[in-house]
Order: structure tokens, then C-alpha cells, then sequence
């Protein structure tokens, strides 16, 4: 499992193959009463890695489907590379596929199943072989060719699955959650060398994942999806930083939520005044959400009050960094801070919130008070 | 204490290979001794009846229209479960009940009831299509449903037919390729299995020979036993010996084949 940086990835590739657009276009997919995509309008730009981001059930999987020709759209229409192929066999796609479940051909070696497509392709023996050979070298696994999948870590399975998308020079490759069966270590080293192979090559990439972290992590653009729809697209920290909604901002990373009042382009949450992600915001009574990590602690005299003043009733600690809980008496707020710093205010310690000058999202469902 | 466990856990099981040995050899054995009798009470033993079987054209005519019907059986049992099967698991799971309940429909029916209905079509075959005997594939065909359904269905479940389908697709490869190249090869034993069951059902069938007025092996051996009990006993160790040698190849072969775990499809 070496790192990858000094091999020579374009030449495996194949030289110079201009990489495609790929179009979704009001894209509908309706399974009995459930609608899983309902009107879906995303555009990846050529040689973009996309990440689709969202709770199970959004209809991201039915997307990238729908992308392979697996399933049938019931509406719109997939563009690839300025040609129409909605109503394309799957075989015929021209896409590379890695799925979330260890999809290896049992009955053949690693290069066999890397060179299967090629076969399919009538490409002749030596070449298909000299090509195998090449793309078992760009996922670091050359020594493995002649084993069988039972005799591959899950790892390595799902390397030589990418080596076998990769194989047919496709216009398009589709991950389907390809880590979530790994463990934690390989799933962040398999990732960064996804991003690594993907950018070498160059490939038009769409990722599909229920995982924040890995999304944010190797994106150009997440998408981040809801009932069939598209809540956001953008750059990872813009997802991040400037959540279009309430919902991403939730579903990306963690988000107190506080009760405020909104007047003239600001908000005031428990007299602290905080500026707005959307500065049109009407005034009124409203919650905003607050990030863990823009919150600060100062330690507080015993027996201070004052709407800023709580105490922390748990910590965990995450590593470099430690999250808080602290009670402020009508609510409670998440606190992320480093764990240097964190050490100062034991369970059970008074302390005094300090909100860093964000610009915040504002949201007037639901309940304050709910971190 | 548990040694002693052991030892007598070794010696129950010595008795049942010995008890079950001795029931299954000791009619065979039998018959052996019986097929190899001379004519006399003092005369020495032949191989005479053995021998006369080949000589016998009526007799080979049955033992080759078995082994076709055999072959024929299988294959088309090959042919009618397997696609059907593999596609109700892709697209239409919600139709592997239903499928099932027709499959193994066969083996609740009495043979002899099944007769009451092969019966006028039949005539109507040996009318219009053909009188050959091989026309009793048609009905074996349903009599095997259930063995092969049974071998075939635990060789899919151990696949991961949905996904391995896709990722051939993905990968350009048509219907049939997905079959033949992806899926068959990854349940090899069990289609070996199914013919196997196959095999031995068609090889062993009287009833609806008989019936249906077909001579096959079975019938043959029943008709030369009311002349010569010698000769059809004969055939009959003949026809086990094969059977069981068929077995025993096929599933060394079921067992080669899965061991390697590669088939047709090489890069």
C-alpha cells in the first residue's frame, strides 16, 4: 500500500484523452409512491470530481444509477459528453463503475478482472494484457495480479475494482460509497489515492458517499442532497462555511442552535451580535446556527450569572481537539475547542461563552435550544 | 472423562458406517452373486449375463435412449431454470415465491397422477410431433424441477448475483455474457449438482416409461426380468455401478472446479 506520487500515471492512462462533461438534467426516478429523485439539475465539468453528499434514502445511489444506465430514469435526461444516452443499456455507457459492496469477479484473478473489460471491448490478448498490467501498477498492486478476491484485503479488493473501471478508459467513473466497507485507516489512505489517481488521470469523477468528512475531504464540489433534490452545490468550504440552508448546515457538521433576534442585516444571540451568511434576512425573532468551533470558553467565577455564563456538563475528548457540552440553563451549546485548552475546564467548572464573529446562518423552523 | 467421550462419540460412529455400509452393499453384493451364478447348483460361476447384455439390441436400444434422455433432460432443465432463475433474482424477486412453489409442485404430485395427465398429451405428441422415445424429455423435464431448483438456488444465494451483474454491465458485457462468463462460472458445483440430480432421476425413472408405454433402462430391466431374472439383475448392478461412478466423477469435478474457482472467462 504505497503512496503513489512517482509513478508515471498518465502514460498508463493512455495518453491524451480529453476528459467529458457530464449532464443531469431534471432527473426523475419514482419507485411506487416514493419519488427518489425529483427534478435533479447537476452539471459536472470535465475532468471535476463531484461529490454527492447526503442521508440515506436522499437519492444520491439512484442518481449515480441512473448515470450507469443501471436504472431508468422515469424523466429528464443524462447528458455525456454533449451526447444523450438516458436511454443507453448500461453496457454501452461507457462508464467505469466502483461499487460499495466487493464486486470482483470470484472466478478470475486480479488481472483478469481488470482486463475483463477490455475483452468486452475485443481488445486483442497482449494488449489486454499489457493494459491490466499497467493499471494494476497505477493502484499499487502489480505483485497481487495473479491472486483471486478471497485472497485480496478488502483494501486492495476495492483498488483492483478501481484498476478495472479505470482499465476501459471510460468517459465517466462512478464511485457508489466505494471506503464504506473499509476500516478507518485504509478507508483515509484508499481516499487520498483515489484523489490522487483521479487527478492524474484526469477523469470526469462522481462520488457518492453518506460521509461528511470524506466528501469535504476529497471534493472539487460537494453536492449535498434531500428528498430527491439538490440543497446545495458548491465548493467544500463554502458548503461548509456558507451552508445554503439550514439542513446542510446541519447535515455538515455539527451546529448549535440559538434562539436570537434578527435587525438590519445582524443577529443578536444572547447579546452578542453576529453578521449574516444572507444579509436580506428579515428582521425578527429566529435561530441561528452556530458552528461548535466558533464558540470559546473563558473560565467564569462560581456563582457568575448572565446569559453567557453555563457550566460544562461533558467532555470528549476527539484528539487535537476536545467537544464540550455546556449548559447555559435554557439551553445547551456544543463547544469545540483545541484539547490544550480544553483541560482548563474539567466537567462540572463554570465558564463563559464567547461567539467568534462568523457570519451565521438563520432558521425559523423547528425549536431553539436543540444542539 | 472426555477421552472417553471421544472414543465412544468414534466407536457410534464406526457402527453407523458399518450398519449403513451393510445396508446399502449387502443387496448389491447380492445381486452380484445372484448375476454370476452358472445354470447348475454345482456349476462355476460366469460372467455369461453380464456379457449377453450387449448382445441383446433391445436392450442397448434402452440403455442408449436413457443415457440421451439423460443428456437431453439436463440440458434443457440447464436451459429452462437457469436464465429464468438468475433474472427473477435480478429484476423480478418479487416473483421467487411464486416461481419456487411451481418448481417444487412436481415432487407433491404422485408420479402415477402425473401419468393421468401426460397421458392424452402424449397421444396428441405421438400423433403430431414424434413417437420417439426421446419425447420423454418433456416429462422429465417437469420431474426434475424440483431437485435442480433446490441445487440451483443454494448455488445463486452464495453469489452476489445483483452486483456482480452490474459490474460486468458497467464494464460493457451483454446479458448472455453476464450469465455464461460472470455468474455460471461462480456457481459451477451447483450446476454440476443439478445435473448430477438430473442424472440420476432420469436413469432411475420406471413409472412414466412404463406407463406411457416407453421402453427406457428401467422398463428393460423390469421386462427381462420376468424371462431371465439373471440378465436384469446383471443390468441392474450395471446400471448402479454407472450411476455411481457418475456421481462420483461429477462431484470431483464440481469440487476441482470450485477449488481452482475459475471457469470459462480467462484474460
Amino acid at each position: 500500500m504505497g503512496a503513489l506520487d512517482t509513478r508515471p500515471i498518465g502514460a498508463a492512462w493512455g495518453g491524451s484523452r480529453s476528459a467529458a462533461e457530464v449532464r443531469l438534467e431534471d432527473l426523475r426516478r419514482i419507485y411506487g409512491s416514493t419519488t427518489a429523485l425529483d427534478g435533479l439539475d447537476i452539471t459536472i465539468h470535465a475532468g471535476e470530481l463531484v461529490a454527492l453528499l447526503g442521508p440515506s434514502g436522499c437519492g444520491k445511489t439512484t442518481a449515480l444509477r441512473l448515470v450507469a444506465g443501471l436504472e431508468d430514469a422515469d424523466g429528464g435526461q443524462v447528458v455525456i459528453d454533449g451526447r444523450d444516452v438516458t436511454h443507453l443499456p448500461a453496457s454501452r455507457r461507457d462508464t467505469g463503475m466502483v461499487f460499495q459492496a466487493y464486486s470482483l469477479f470470484p472466478h478470475m484473478t486480479a488481472r483478469e478482472n481488470v482486463a475483463f473489460g477490455l475483452r468486452m471491448r475485443k481488445v486483442g490478448s497482449a494488449e489486454r494484457r499489457q493494459r491490466a498490467g499497467e493499471m494494476l501498477e497505477l493502484v499499487g498492486l502489480s505483485s497481487q495480479a495473479e491472486r483471486y478476491a478471497h485472497q485480496l484485503s478488502g483494501g486492495q479488493q476495492q483498488r483492483v475494482a478501481l484498476a478495472r473501471a479505470l482499465a476501459i478508459r471510460p468517459s465517466v467513473l462512478l464511485l457508489d460509497e466505494p471506503l464504506s466497507a473499509l476500516d478507518a485507516r485504509v478507508r483515509s489512505q484508499l481516499r487520498d489515492e483515489i484523489r490522487h489517481v483521479q487527478r492524474e488521470v484526469g477523469i470526469t469523477t462522481l462520488f457518492v458517499t453518506h460521509d461528511q468528512e470524506e466528501a469535504l475531504a476529497i471534493a472539487d464540489r460537494v453536492g449535498v442532497m434531500r428528498a430527491g433534490r439538490l440543497e446545495q452545490m458548491g465548493p467544500p468550504t463554502a458548503i461548509y462555511s456558507q451552508p445554503a440552508t439550514p439542513f446542510v448546515a446541519e447535515f455538515v457538521g455539527l451546529t448549535n442552535r440559538l434562539a436570537g433576534v434578527v435587525d438590519g442585516g445582524t443577529v443578536d444571540v444572547r447579546g452578542i451580535r453576529l453578521p449574516l451568511i444572507a444579509t436580506d434576512t428579515p428582521d425578527g425573532p429566529a435561530v441561528a446556527l452556530v458552528r461548535p468551533e466558533a464558540v470559546s470558553l473563558t473560565p467564569a467565577p462560581e456563582g457568575s450569572n448572565g446569559l453567557l455564563s453555563g457550566t460544562v456538563t461533558a467532555v470528549s475528548f476527539l484528539g487535537a481537539v476536545s467537544r464540550l457540552t455546556v449548559d447555559l440553563g435554557d439551553t445547551t451549546v456544543l463547544v469545540q475547542i483545541p484539547t490544550a485548552d480544553a483541560t482548563a475546564h474539567p466537567g462540572g467548572s463554570r465558564v463563559r461563552i464567547a461567539l467568534r464573529q462568523d457570519p451565521v446562518l438563520i432558521t425559523r423552523d423547528g425549536s431553539p435550544g436543540k444542539p | 472423562m472426555n477421552r472417553r467421550r471421544r472414543r465412544r462419540l468414534a466407536a457410534f460412529k464406526t457402527v453407523v458406517y458399518v450398519v449403513l455400509g451393510l445396508f446399502f452393499l449387502l443387496p448389491i453384493a447380492a445381486m452380484v452373486e445372484f448375476a454370476t451364478r452358472g445354470v447348475g447348483l454345482t456349476s462355476p460361476r460366469t460372467l455369461s449375463a453380464f456379457t449377453s447384455i450387449g448382445s441383446d439390441p433391445e436392450l442397448v436400444d434402452a440403455i442408449t435412449a436413457s443415457l440421451e434422455l439423460a443428456v437431453i433432460t439436463s440440458v434443457g432443465m440447464l436451459a429452462l431454470l437457469l436464465p429464468t432463475m438468475i433474472w427473477i433474482r435480478l429484476c423480478l424477486p418479487r416473483m421467487r415465491r411464486p416461481v419456487e412453489l411451481v418448481c417444487l409442485t412436481p415432487l407433491t404430485i404422485p408420479a402415477i397422477v402425473l401419468v393421468v395427465g401426460f397421458a392424452p398429451l402424449y397421444n396428441w405428441i405421438e400423433i403430431n410431433v414424434s413417437d420417439s422415445i426421446l419425447t420423454l424429455a418433456f416429462a422429465y423435464l417437469i420431474l426434475v424441477l424440483p431437485y435442480c431448483y433446490r441445487a440451483l438456488d443454494a448455488g445463486l444465494s452464495a453469489v452476489d448475483v445483483r452486483t456482480l451483474s452490474e459490474a460486468a454491465r458497467s464494464l460493457g458485457a451483454g446479458w448472455g455474457t453476464v450469465m455464461w462468463r460472470v455468474i455460471v462460472p461462480n456457481m459451477s458445483s451447483a450446476v454440476s449438482n443439478a445435473c448430477l440430480l438430473c442424472v440420476a432421476v432420469v436413469l432411475g425413472e420406471f413409472t412414466v416409461a412404463n406407463l406411457l408405454n416407453f421402453e427406457n433402462l428401467q422398463v428393460a430391466i423390469s421386462i427381462l426380468g420376468t424371462g431371465n431374472a439373471r440378465d436384469s439383475i446383471a443390468l441392474a448392478v450395471l446400471s448402479l455401478v454407472f450411476v455411481f461412478f457418475f456421481l462420483l466423477v461429477l462431484s470431483f469435478l464440481g469440487r476441482a472446479l470450485s477449488r481452482r474457482r475459475r471457469g470459462g472467462a480467462r484474460a
